[in-house]
């Protein structure tokens, strides 16, 4: 992409399909300042951030590997290796655990790099393997069991309030953004991903590493995975194999997707998946927050996916 | 991979002995198709020497076979899914929501609590199949939409989770799930008609061969003149039916229709039909491989439960490690064909 397509981009990229997202936060916002009592408290501002955290994080790493045409449906047992180890290493002193930890999500994800980039099989099917060994593997280190956490460090990255009396967890969320938003606009990297996504063989042809590239891509996601499965447990406390991350791919995923990042690849959006993130979110705790149940709060949120896509599909296909 | 899908034009009437789909006459899709085959084989031996008669019984094969029969039903319509090029995500959760609606309607008779959950979750799949080809809305969405929609309609009808609806002792439909024939359960019976059935449909017919087409090239598909939003309409009808049904048939055989069932399960159908040789990015693939998908996991998990002392987990496990293996070895083997 040269930088005068770029500007061009720019200059035409605002519209409903690309930004509808952050309308639609707004929308949401201001509905709830109206109607919803209590919602602009801290305390409530607080709670929606926290919640919201582990899915930014993974959604991150998902938006790179959407925006190679790819997918990573092992973010959730990646959360869930990343929270076993940190468990089983803990002994060890909690650096030295957490470090374990991120290397473990990183090396899942080195694996479905290699089988997506070197052997060349289909994103979907690679990454379902590890979707369905991985949580095994943590529940075979974790023994089955969900275990404790007690160790002072890790419990506080959890639980202390730090500036403004939020949690370690949202500050990590926010840097990670920022890292991420700088290493896809303005890095080499960043580039070759949405080459990549647009054209694998055009890249190829270009001269491009897509294989370094894809491995690398895929290793981003699994170690943004750790992460956010060592949040989660740090804020729960407890390594908890059978359920922490459970589902969390499709949350991200939609979070990608109605952030205004193509599944076809070729671009990407990293503000927009924050937002698309937050928007999901603000959705559901509206909904709950308004009477609606549970099951009804799924119900609306399929819907709005739908009407999401349904406003972008100009540019899906 | 060579594509090598014969292009036929609508009107044609439908092959005659030579129905197999031309992409079955490659050497690599042979290869693909048999690998699952080969490996079945070999598991079931490793079972028969290592358990002898504990695991080589007819009870045993028997349990196996019910058990396979509800992923058996789901991986059918998958496999026209994905053959043409789609994909469905939300037939776990069509499964849930058929349980418990079967559960629930069957207080208006056994009928009701046939009819209700399998039709349901047909025009849940007829939406989404509207979606996919009136609008062209990517499939991997739509679907995800469901999974969320079904789901959630399924916590709605047993209040959020807290009720479990039961089917009342004396329905004959617990029959459908209870009962056996010549020693064989009703699900399996259910199970191997539908295949049958599909084999027919995907080999034999004008529909079978426009999935096929529209597979291998949609863009060509169009302009050959088939009519592909319609022809995607059937198939994710279909696939909604068919989780309805392994969905109304589970309710029928636990008397009770959970609405926590069914997680993931969309996922082991992709696990099976891949398993099965059919390629993921559509135009190639049969029914066949995704029956032996479907029976090597359902092995594999019957096996780690002879074992004593290994859980579900050490399944998903080896499991997912064997769709790794089995897809690396299929890619491989794939490309060298093709150089």
């Amino acid at each position: 992409m040269t930088t005068g397509e770029a500007a061009a981009r720019w200059r035409s990229g605002i519209s409903l399909r690309t930004h509808g997202v952050y309308a639609a936060l707004g929308i949401v916002i201001a509905f709830n300042l109206l109607f919803t009592p209590n919602f602009a408290t801290v305390t409530n501002v607080r709670l929606q951030l926290v919640q919201v955290t582990p899915i930014v994080v993974v959604a991150l790493g998902m938006a790179v590997v959407v925006a190679t045409a790819g997918i990573d449906l092992s973010v959730g047992a990646t959360m869930a290796l990343a929270a076993a180890t940190l468990a089983a290493t803990i002994d060890r002193g909690p650096a030295i655990a957490i470090a374990i930890a991120l290397l473990v999500g990183v090396l899942a994800g080195l694996f479905n790099g290699v089988l997506v980039g070197v052997v060349r099989i289909q994103p979907i099917v690679a990454t379902l393997g590890l979707f369905i060994a991985g949580r095994g593997f943590a529940l075979m280190i974790a023994d089955g069991r969900l275990t404790e956490i007690f160790d002072p460090t890790i419990r506080s990255i959890g639980t202390k309030r730090l500036v403004g009396g939020f949690q370690a967890g949202v500050f990590v969320a926010l840097s990670l953004t920022v890292i991420i938003g700088v290493l896809v606009r303005y890095t080499v990297f960043g580039k070759r991903v949405v080459a990549i996504g647009g054209s694998p063989d055009a890249a190829r042809t270009a001269g491009l590493p897509v294989r370094p590239s894809l491995i690398l891509v895929y290793a981003l996601s699994g170690g943004l995975a750790a992460v956010a499965g060592v949040l989660a447990t740090a804020r729960s406390g407890a390594a908890d194999p059978s359920f922490v991350g459970l589902l969390i791919e499709l949350s991200a995923i939609t979070a990608v997707v109605v952030g205004g990042t193509p599944l076809a690849g070729g671009e990407i959006r990293v503000m927009g998946t924050v937002a698309g993130a937050l928007l999901m979110q603000l959705i559901f705790a509206t909904l709950i927050r308004h009477d609606l149940s549970d099951a009804d709060a799924r119900m609306v949120q399929a819907l709005i996916i739908v009407a999401a896509v349904y406003i972008q599909r100009g540019r899906l296909r | 991979m060579t594509s090598d899908i014969v292009a036929r034009t609508p009107g044609d009437p439908p092959l005659g002995d030579i129905a197999a789909p031309a992409s079955f006459g490659s050497v690599t899709s042979l290869i693909r198709q048999s690998a699952a085959g080969v490996v079945l084989m070999i598991v079931v031996l490793l079972g028969v020497i290592l358990f002898g008669s504990k695991f080589a019984n007819t009870g045993n094969f028997s349990n196996l076979a019910v058990a396979s029969s509800f992923l058996a039903i789901i991986a059918i319509g998958m496999t026209f899914v994905i053959i043409s090029g789609g994909i469905d995500l939300s037939v776990g959760s069509m499964y849930a929501l058929a349980a418990v609606l079967a559960a629930y309607s069957s207080r208006w008779g056994s009928v009701a609590g046939i009819v209700v959950p399998i039709v349901t979750c047909a025009v849940i799949g007829f939406v989404q199949g509207s979606l996919i080809g009136k609008l062209g809305m990517p499939p991997f969405i739509v679907t995800l939409a469901g999974l969320l929609f079904a789901r959630g309609l399924a916590f709605k009808v047993s209040d959020d989770g807290n009720t479990t609806h039961l089917i009342d002792r004396d329905r004959w439909m617990t029959n459908l799930g209870q009962e056996r024939v010549l020693g064989v359960g009703v699900p399996v019976w259910i199970a191997l008609t539908l295949f049958g059935g599909g084999l027919v449909l995907l080999n034999r017919t004008r529909l079978g061969q426009a999935v096929f087409a529209i597979g291998g090239s949609e863009d060509a598909s169009v302009l050959m003149g088939l009519r592909v939003a319609r022809v995607k309409i059937i198939l994710y009808t279909i696939t909604g039916l068919l989780g309805g049904l392994a969905g109304m048939l589970v309710a029928a055989r636990s008397s009770s229709g959970l609405s926590t069932i069914g997680g993931g399960l969309e996922l082991e159908a992709i696990a099976a039909v891949v398993i099965g040789g059919t390629l993921l990015s559509g135009g190639a693939g049969g029914l066949t491989g995704t029956l032996t998908g479907v029976l090597l996991l359902g092995v594999i998990q019957n096996l780690i439960n002879q074992v004593g002392t290994l859980r579900s987990f050490h399944q998903q496990v080896v499991s997912g490690l064997f769709l790794i293996m089995v897809v690396t070895a299929q890619t491989i083997v794939g490309r060298r064909e093709q150089s």
